[in-house]
């Protein structure tokens, strides 16, 4: 929902970013307000999965110049779990497992730390599993992947959702989805999208990160950006985002 | 610093208690076969990792006085709903030990209290052999008393055997001994537990004799947890009879240096054994881990995992031997080895063996060892944990995976709050 008035959650301002010295984001310029939805889209290497590591702060991406402002905060002066407790939320595009440790405990201990840093209650397991037994049915989640470890054994379709749990235990003032429709079936990704649209509000936003057009039938966005060698190179409505379907991304590529 | 041969030499100084009959002629063997075999030397194969400067700082002394606990000094290690016998620095205390949940599918209490009884001769010392192995010879020479369990039939409660060293103010040696006698057909689970109080220095040499009669079955817990400032060589002979099934899961988390040795002989055919172990330690802690399991008979089947989880300057050691000898027709084994480097100064050595002497067998083993995985680390931080708290986590699921292989579900929730507890205040 557009609305200009409203408060401006993240200003991205001519950001380059490297990997193991090659450089991979040239300048990049984002404004996110709250209630607004956006798409980042791009052919494969278009920096567009580089950009959202970076501003949740993956260790191995290294920001050489601009600037990204989060709320006010200098989001790259953050740990990757400070910029968390900010508000800042990347669901992965290759969920990790984590064998030994188990979802709802995961969850807890998550949601705990943001309670904490929020100044607000802890839960104790019985008050967390009330909170997460209404959460599941936002990704229409079957019960028993909660006491399961992280991701361990789940389809890829059931990795996504519960990326997308996480976001609503979690309620984050930015998501960002890096590829969350990749590998999903038709089932799986009306259920995700579905999820997160529930998860919309007038106060957060939510930047998908996505390669394919079928996605935005199902999360309607404000603003489509093509990402092209490391630039955000054209914005539009989500009607640029037929567009793109329609043409391909050939007609906006930029030389590297 | 002594030598080895200086430290040995003192320890067999002790004076165990008189003894008469077939108890003390063994004793006196067992002085002459450690006499012989003395300290293996720092070239020795199974010695050769382990450095023990840090043991042969101190001469240890017999523990004189026997230090009155009161309940409330051990009120943190005990296991609800056990059958309970304590050892305080190698003696039988009545008063904190717990018969009441014993049944009549149970004998237990002290052994030197059922010398009398045939069972205790014919199998005290027979499997431990202490012609082979020094600590073994020194602990059959020195020990004070021991835990006596016999089960028939199937034990309801588990068997807690707490042994307490109490730190005194000169660094003094203890010696543990355990014998479980597992009847025909019979059940149970027993849970060997080393612990200290306070934080002054003791030797603690442990040896463990278990007869697993024909199809037996046996949950046997092994937790070492011994102050830091501790030293504890344990050694476990186990023989398994036929259709037996042994399953241990041993844990080394307290000792400044540590060894464990543990022996399974599956000597009846169709016997099984499984092998869960973990060593988790930091600082300057040395964990040693020796185990070896000896297909002599056809149709066995063994299963090991065992995982080391080295942090700060520490060194574990894992040397798992399995010997399949002629005529094992129909051997299944498989041996795991894990380990996880949580520092660049710990350090890890780990040795899967197998020595196999016939063709019919089925047999794999394999050793993996990593660090803290980097995308693993960087998804809890980006869920809002530190990294401290993102590192325990994954180091304690990590170890969890043993962990919860013990069957008693308040003792595994236990040792896991305890772990990450103590992992905090550590600040590592």
């Amino acid at each position: 929902m557009i609305n200009n008035g409203s408060r401006v959650l993240l200003e991205v301002k001519g950001l380059h970013a490297s990997v193991e010295g090659v450089e991979i984001l040239k300048g990049v310029d984002l404004t996110v307000r709250a209630g607004e939805v956006h798409a980042i889209m791009g052919v494969n290497g278009s920096g567009k999965s580089t950009f959202s590591k970076v501003l949740a702060g993956h260790p191995d991406y290294t920001v050489t110049k601009g600037s990204a402002m989060f709320e006010g905060k200098d989001l790259f002066s953050l740990e990757p779990e400070e910029r968390a407790r900010a508000g800042v939320f990347l669901a992965f595009q290759y969920p990790v497992e984590i064998p030994g440790v188990s979802n709802s405990a995961l969850l807890r201990l998550a949601y705990n730390t943001l309670q904490t840093e929020r100044g607000l209650e802890e839960l104790d397991p019985l008050e967390f599993d009330d909170l997460l037994q209404e959460k599941i049915k936002i990704v229409e989640m079957d019960p028993g992947f909660l006491s399961r470890s992280v991701n361990e054994g789940f389809s890829g379709g059931e990795k996504k959702r519960n990326e997308i749990l996480q976001m609503a235990v979690l309620e984050p003032k930015l998501a960002i989805l890096d590829e969350t429709d990749s590998g999903l079936d038709i089932d799986a990704l009306r259920i995700v999208a579905s999820g997160v649209n529930k998860l919309l509000t007038p106060d957060n936003a939510v930047v998908m990160v996505t390669h394919y057009q079928r996605l935005l039938n199902y999360i309607v966005p404000d603003y489509v950006h093509v990402m092209s060698a490391g630039r955000i190179v054209k914005t539009g409505g989500k009607e640029l985002a037929l567009e793109l379907e329609a043409r391909g991304y050939d007609w906006l590529k930029v030389a590297a | 610093m002594v030598t080895r041969e200086q430290c040995f030499e003192h320890l067999l100084l002790g004076k165990p208690p008189t003894s008469e009959g077939w108890l003390a002629r063994l004793r006196s063997d067992a002085q002459t076969s450690a006499k012989a075999l003395n300290f293996p030397s720092e070239r020795h194969d199974d010695w050769r990792l382990t450095d023990l400067s840090a043991l042969l700082q101190h001469s240890f002394q017999p523990v004189g006085t026997l230090a009155k606990l009161a309940p409330k000094d051990i009120s943190g290690f005990l296991i609800p709903d056990t059958i309970r016998l304590v050892f305080v620095d190698g003696s039988y205390d009545a008063g904190l030990s717990d018969l009441t949940k014993a049944d009549g599918n149970v004998d237990a209490g002290a052994l030197t209290e059922r010398l009398g009884d045939k069972q205790i001769e014919v199998h005290f010392a027979r499997h431990a052999v202490f012609s082979e192995d020094a600590f073994a010879a020194l602990n059959t020479s020195q020990f004070d008393d021991g835990a006596w369990v016999q089960v028939s039939g199937e034990l309801a409660a588990p068997v807690h055997i707490l042994n307490i060293s109490t730190q005194r103010e000169t660094p003094s040696a203890i010696y543990p001994r355990a014998l479980v006698v597992m009847n025909a057909n019979s059940r149970a689970t027993v849970i060997e537990d080393y612990v200290g109080l306070g934080d002054g220095i003791s030797f603690s040499n442990a040896v463990t004799e278990i007869v697993m009669q024909e199809h037996a079955q046996l949950q046997h817990v092994r937790v070492q947890r011994e102050a830091k400032s501790a030293f504890h060589f344990g050694y476990c002979a186990v023989d398994a009879g036929k259709g037996s099934v042994y399953t241990s899961t041993a844990l080394a988390f307290g000792a400044r240096v540590s060894r464990h040795e543990l022996h399974v002989a599956l000597k009846g055919e169709g016997s099984e054994v499984t092998l869960n172990g973990l060593a988790l330690i930091a600082g300057r802690q040395i964990a040693d881990t020796h185990t070896r399991i000896d297909h002599a008979v056809p149709r066995c089947k063994s299963n090991q995992l065992h995982k080391c989880i080295a942090d700060g300057s520490a060194h574990a050691i894992f040397s798992g031997k399995i010997m399949v000898h002629e005529g094992a027709l129909g051997t299944d084994s498989v041996q795991s080895s894990r380990n996880l480097l949580l520092s660049g100064k710990a350090h890890i050595d780990t040795q899967p063996q197998l020595e196999i002497f016939n063709d019919d067998v089925s047999c794999k083993h394999g050793a993996t060892i990593g660090q803290i995985d980097a995308d693993a680390l960087f998804f809890l931080k980006s869920r809002g944990l530190t990294e401290e708290r993102a590192r325990n986590l994954l180091t304690h699921a990590f170890a969890a995976e043993i962990i919860e292989k013990i069957p008693v579900p308040s003792l595994v929730e236990s040792l896991g709050r305890t772990i990450l507890d103590e992992r905090m205040k550590a600040g590592v």
